[in-house]
Order: C-alpha cells, then sequence, then structure tokens
C-alpha cells in the first residue's frame, strides 16, 4: 500500500494484465497524452476477439472484429509492453496465460480488465478485475485505489465422489449462497477439499468466484503452488525462488484469523452439476428437476418446472473458456469422448497454444476429432462470442463456461452450464447426461 | 475527468429484476465501438425488443435515475454497462447491492450508484410503478434519497469518491501528482519483493 486517503487506500499493482478489450483505455491513455509506467510489469495477449479457426486476424468474420486484435498489437508494440502475438505459442486466455507463464505469483496484487481475474487467487494473489478507467489509471501510474472488502472463508472439507469436479464444486457454492451471495467480500477457498486439489482445479474454482459476485477468490500459497509454479519463465529462479518461497510461505491465513462470514461444504455430498436458467445460481446437481423459477428466466430458456433436467436434449456443445481450458480439463472431456461419436455440433477450445500443443503431444487432438469434436486454436470464444463463435437463437447449449446469462452465447441462445466430462457425455448423447452412468 | 454531481431531481424508473447483469446492460457485442459514437443506444439493447419494456414507455423514457433490485450490475467488468447509463442520460442507480465493478465503474463515469436496504428500494419501486412520473431528488452532499413527498431515505458512500464526484475531481490527474510517493514505495519494496519489480 502506497498510502491512504478517507478510506481508500492506493495500492501497488504488481502485475497488469492486458487483452485486446482494452482498447477504451488506451484511446483515454493516448488522449491524456500519458505513458505507460511500468511495460514491463504489464503483459499482454490477445483473447477475446481471436479467431479461433486460425492464427489469422483476416479470419475474423467481420472487419471491426479484425480491427479489434490488430488494434491490441499496435497498442502494445507503441507502449513496449511484453504480448504475445496471435501467432506464438504462448498466446491464450489472459487467464490461462498468466498462471502457464509464471506471471502470476503468490501475494501479488494482480488485475486485469476482466471480471474472470479471480482465477489467478489460486496462485496465492489477490486478483481482481476492473473496469477500463481502472485500467487507463494502472497503466498511467501501476497503482489502483481500492477501499477494503469484507473477508469471507469458504471451507469444503472431505473427499469428492467420483465423478465431481472442480466445476461442480464451484457451481455448488454459487447456488447455495446465491450470485450476490459474496457481494464486497474478498473469498478464501479452504478446507481439505481444496487443499487436496490441484493448480488447476483451484483456478477453475476461483476463476467463477465472480459469480458468486466475489470480486476475489483465493487459495492459500502451499507446495501445490510451488510446484506447481516452478521454473515457468517469468517465476524467480535460483537464489531468488528459494528467497521467494521462504515469504511465500508467510503468506497463508492465520490460524485463529475471524472472517467477516463463514460459509461450509462437505465434499462427499456433491454431485455432477448443470444449470437451468439465466444466472450461475440456477444450479442443480444433474438429477434435479426445473424449480418454479423467475417467469422471465424460464422462458428465455424455453424450460417449464418439473422437467428432469437429466436427458435434456441440447443442440450444441462448447468445450473452452478461462473456467475448463486447462489440459486437465480437456483431458476430462476426452476420457469421456474417446471411442465415441458427437450427436451434436461440439467446439473444443484450448485456453492457450501451448495447452493445444500439450493437448496434440497426448493425442487428447485426435480423440475429439474421431469423435466429430472441431479441435480450435486458443481463445476466449463461445464464452462471450465476441469473436462471432455463437449460437442460434434459441439453441441449446451445454458449456463448460462460466455464465448461463441471457445473450451470452449468441442472442437467444440458451446456455446450461457444466464441467467438462458433463460437456464431453452432452455432446456424445446430444442430451443432458450425468456423466457417472456413462 | 470524472463529471461533478451535487444533486440531482428527475424522473426515476423501477427495474424490477435481481441479478441485473452488464450483459443485459450492454450486450458483448457493442464494446468494439468507439465511446464517441455514444452508448446510450445499447442500454439493455436485447432485453428491450420486448413489447412496454419500461424505459421505452412515457413518462419512464424520460428517466435519468433508475431504482433496481439486488445485485444489480453483476457480472462482467465491462465499462460499456456504465457508458450506456451516462449516454443514456442516467446519473444516479439506486439498489440494495451492486457488483462491485460496476459500483466502481459507475462512480468514474459521473453516475452516482446508490445502496439503500432492500425494502426502501422495493417501496420506491412500487411507488414510481404507482405514480409513473414522479420524481426522485439523488443529493450527494446531504446524501440522501428524498420522495416527492419529502420523505428522505439517508445513504453511505465512500468518502473518498464523494468528494471526487462533488467537485468533478479527475482521479487519474490526482495519482499522477502522487507519482513520487508511488516511486519511493517502489524502491523500498523492490529490495523487499526483488522479483516483483521490473
Amino acid at each position: 500500500m502506497v498510502l491512504r486517503r478517507e478510506g481508500q487506500c492506493l495500492l501497488y499493482v504488481d502485475r497488469h494484465i492486458i487483452h485486446d478489450g482494452s482498447f477504451h483505455a488506451f484511446a483515454n491513455l493516448k488522449h491524456r497524452g500519458a505513458r505507460v509506467r511500468r511495460p514491463q510489469q504489464t503483459f499482454g495477449t490477445p483473447d477475446h476477439y481471436v479467431p479461433t479457426v486460425s492464427r489469422s486476424p483476416a479470419d475474423a468474420p467481420t472487419p471491426e472484429i479484425r480491427r479489434m486484435v490488430e488494434t491490441f498489437n499496435d497498442n502494445v508494440l507503441h507502449h513496449g509492453i511484453p504480448h504475445f502475438r496471435l501467432s506464438d505459442a504462448g498466446q491464450g486466455i489472459v487467464h490461462i496465460v498468466g498462471p502457464e507463464q509464471g506471471i502470476t505469483l503468490p501475494g501479488f496484487l494482480l488485475v486485469c480488465g476482466d471480471s474472470h481475474t479471480s482465477t489467478h487467487g489460486a496462485l496465492g494473489a489477490l486478483a481482481f478485475g476492473i473496469g477500463q478507467s481502472e485500467n487507463e489509471h494502472v497503466l498511467a501510474t501501476q497503482a489502483l485505489w481500492q477501499a477494503a472488502q469484507k473477508t469471507m472463508r469458504i471451507s469444503v472439507e472431505g473427499r469428492r465422489p467420483a465423478g465431481v469436479s472442480a466445476k461442480d464444486v464451484i457451481l455448488a457454492i454459487i447456488a447455495k449462497i446465491g450470485a450476490g451471495g459474496a457481494v464486497g467480500h474478498v473469498v478464501e477457498y479452504a478446507g481439505s477439499a481444496v487443499r487436496a486439489m490441484s493448480i488447476e482445479e483451484r483456478l477453475t474454482v476461483c476463476n467463477m468466484s465472480i459469480e458468486a459476485g466475489a470480486r476475489a477468490g483465493m487459495v492459500a500459497p502451499d507446495d501445490t503452488t510451488f510446484q506447481y509454479l516452478k521454473g515457468r519463465p517469468f517465476a524467480p529462479q535460483g537464489a531468488e525462488w528459494d528467497r521467494a518461497v521462504k515469504y511465500w510461505r508467510t503468506l497463508p491465513t492465520d490460524p485463529d484469523a475471524s472472517f467477516d462470514a463463514e460459509v461450509g461444504l462437505k465434499a462427499e455430498e456433491l454431485q455432477p452439476m448443470v444449470t437451468w436458467g439465466t444466472s450461475p445460481e440456477n444450479a442443480l446437481p444433474i438429477g434435479g428437476v426445473v424449480p418454479a423459477g423467475p417467469k422471465r428466466a424460464l422462458e428465455y430458456m424455453g424450460l417449464t418446472p418439473g422437467t428432469r433436467l437429466e436427458g435434456l436434449p441440447v443442440d450444441r456443445v462448447f468445450i473452452g473458456s478461462c473456467t475448463n481450458s486447462r489440459i486437465e480439463d480437456l483431458r476430462a472431456a476426452a476420457a469421456v469422448a474417446r471411442g465415441h461419436k458427437a450427436s451434436v455440433p461440439t467446439l473444443v477450445v484450448p485456453g492457450s497454444g501451448l495447452v493445444k500443443k500439450q493437448a496434440e503431444a497426448e493425442g487428447l487432438d485426435r480423440v475429439f476429432r474421431e469423435a466429430g469434436f472441431e479441435w480450435r486454436h486458443a481463445g476466449c470464444s463461445m464464452c462471450v462470442g465476441m469473436n462471432g463463435d455463437v449460437g442460434k437463437a434459441q439453441e441449446r447449449i451445454a458449456s463448460t463456461s462460466n455464465r448461463n446469462f441471457e445473450g451470452r452465447q449468441g442472442k437467444g441462445a440458451r446456455t446450461h452450464l457444466m464441467s467438462p466430462a458433463m460437456a464431453a457425455a452432452a455432446a456424445i448423447s446430444g442430451r443432458l447426461t450425468d456423466v457417472r452412468k456413462l | 475527468m470524472a463529471e461533478q454531481f451535487t444533486s440531482l431531481t428527475a424522473i426515476a424508473a423501477p427495474y424490477e429484476p435481481v441479478n441485473v447483469d452488464t450483459d443485459q446492460i450492454v450486450p458483448a457485442r457493442f464494446l468494439k465501438f468507439p465511446r464517441k459514437d455514444g452508448y446510450g443506444k445499447f442500454l439493455f439493447h436485447d432485453v428491450r425488443e420486448d413489447p412496454g419494456f419500461v424505459l421505452d414507455r412515457v413518462p419512464f423514457d424520460q428517466a435519468r435515475i433508475l431504482v433496481g433490485n439486488a445485485n444489480f450490475g453483476c457480472g462482467s467488468s465491462r465499462e460499456g454497462a456504465a457508458y450506456a447509463f451516462h449516454d443514456a442520460g442516467f446519473r444516479s442507480v439506486i439498489a440494495p447491492s451492486f457488483g462491485d465493478i460496476f459500483y466502481s465503474n459507475c462512480m468514474k463515469n459521473g453516475i452516482v450508484p446508490v445502496r439503500l436496504p432492500d425494502s426502501e428500494c422495493a417501496a420506491l419501486r412500487s411507488l414510481l410503478t404507482n405514480n409513473p412520473g414522479n420524481q426522485l431528488t439523488v443529493d450527494l452532499v446531504a446524501q440522501e434519497v428524498r420522495e416527492p413527498d419529502g420523505k428522505v431515505h439517508r445513504f453511505a458512500i465512500d468518502p473518498f469518491y464523494r468528494e471526487m464526484l462533488l467537485r468533478g475531481v479527475d482521479e487519474l490527474g490526482l495519482t499522477l501528482t502522487l507519482v513520487p510517493q508511488i516511486e519511493a514505495f517502489e524502491q523500498a519494496y523492490a529490495r523487499e519483493v526483488p522479483w516483483a519489480v521490473r
């Protein structure tokens, strides 16, 4: 913290990650005649607008979308910001790239003009999404005004049953506390089930903190964290690594710390989840039935109360997004898809070029292709549809992304959120399916 | 540059849904357009295709204050949501709770986000529904919302941002005057956490 003024703290920003949606911030910066104060602590990768059919901006579906990718490249080059170009293997979704490259480190304050920046908290960083004005502010000063937030601890104890993924854990949490349940709070995920998670699973959980209203979610750094980070390109090396780990071990919450709110879940009771409505809080175990929810949500989703979720026909499947496009996600989807054929159009979009390479080295791309899934290049793609990858009106989509909002995956498109394994199962059967029964 | 706000008396519109996400406020496909062309036309673009959408009905089409419901502006960090309210003439949104990023984006765009208890917001929405065209006053100096009959709802707001809005202070301009302090912090911090400062 640099200084305090009237309840607000001017916080020093360790890492600022930017993407191709940041053009308003750069335009305002230019208008002001300001420069990027710490370009080496800023990092860029295009993701929201990039085509996933190829690595050429020329393949963007409209000239406006193409211009977004090109303008971003011009901006990072002009300001001397380290970045990945669309053609680099390191390119990918900001929230995949940060952890993967070791740009995200424990104890850092990391911000990005995207609400899913909460993802990075999985490595013990305080990470949250900011708007374009704040984006400009950080570019110009490397600092940000913030008021202290309240704290919430969500403890998940016990062992997850087979077939229950990290995505199911976070959907169950959101269903329990509500889409506004953690507004004004920073969440710490704790408990034996969280400790037992891999970093990729923790990234999935922290990613959707914002869907419960929390601007940030985090997991205390531990040996799993350090093993994950060691040797990553931007992580400290040699003697500095040892010094960093020593410091990081001081970061976890004191055992006697108190939180403004406490929530507990038993891992044994969790089941594979799917959403039925237009808010991520509308999540139920796959064996559930559509409840008597808000009329508008039911109409939008084309559902009537009492309908069983299992067996509901889907028109399309999307496996990808900053929630679920890492290698473990693709392995889980491939394990279900292996030896089967897709009944509906299915898109698999890896989170980064490196994830794509790894998947190809493991032969997962072949599994997907043989199952009739489309294997694409990295980007945000159909999670938000800004690159033109969208579903049609009234199409029912089984998706591993994070938002089932109206119009999120295309105007009128109906999103059901679920895990990668559940989405692959839906692709095979053409229906919402309990992956445990396959 | 933040727009100045002291007090506003204007027609207010009720907006009932809970968890209004910023994808509804401005669909993602419009975010690539430059601000100078105006974002007002994108406000609730797809939702307002419904005939009888509240902001298209007289006299709510003149509203400059919106009274919403819980978790208003949740979801995506897109500042386009605040641009859309601003460019459509709105200068205040009242709700029981807000998405944190939307709340902060509002204050940076001259829109006063007012948190009032659930029951008071419900009463205000019902007042406006039953008396279309009623004006509310959002008074940032006194930190109160006033109904036409003089009924007062006190609200709390961060003193730092209240001051910014009252004086129309340019937040980034202010921080740029603090760069020497940021540099001093940075130098000390670089000794402590050398891998952070590059």
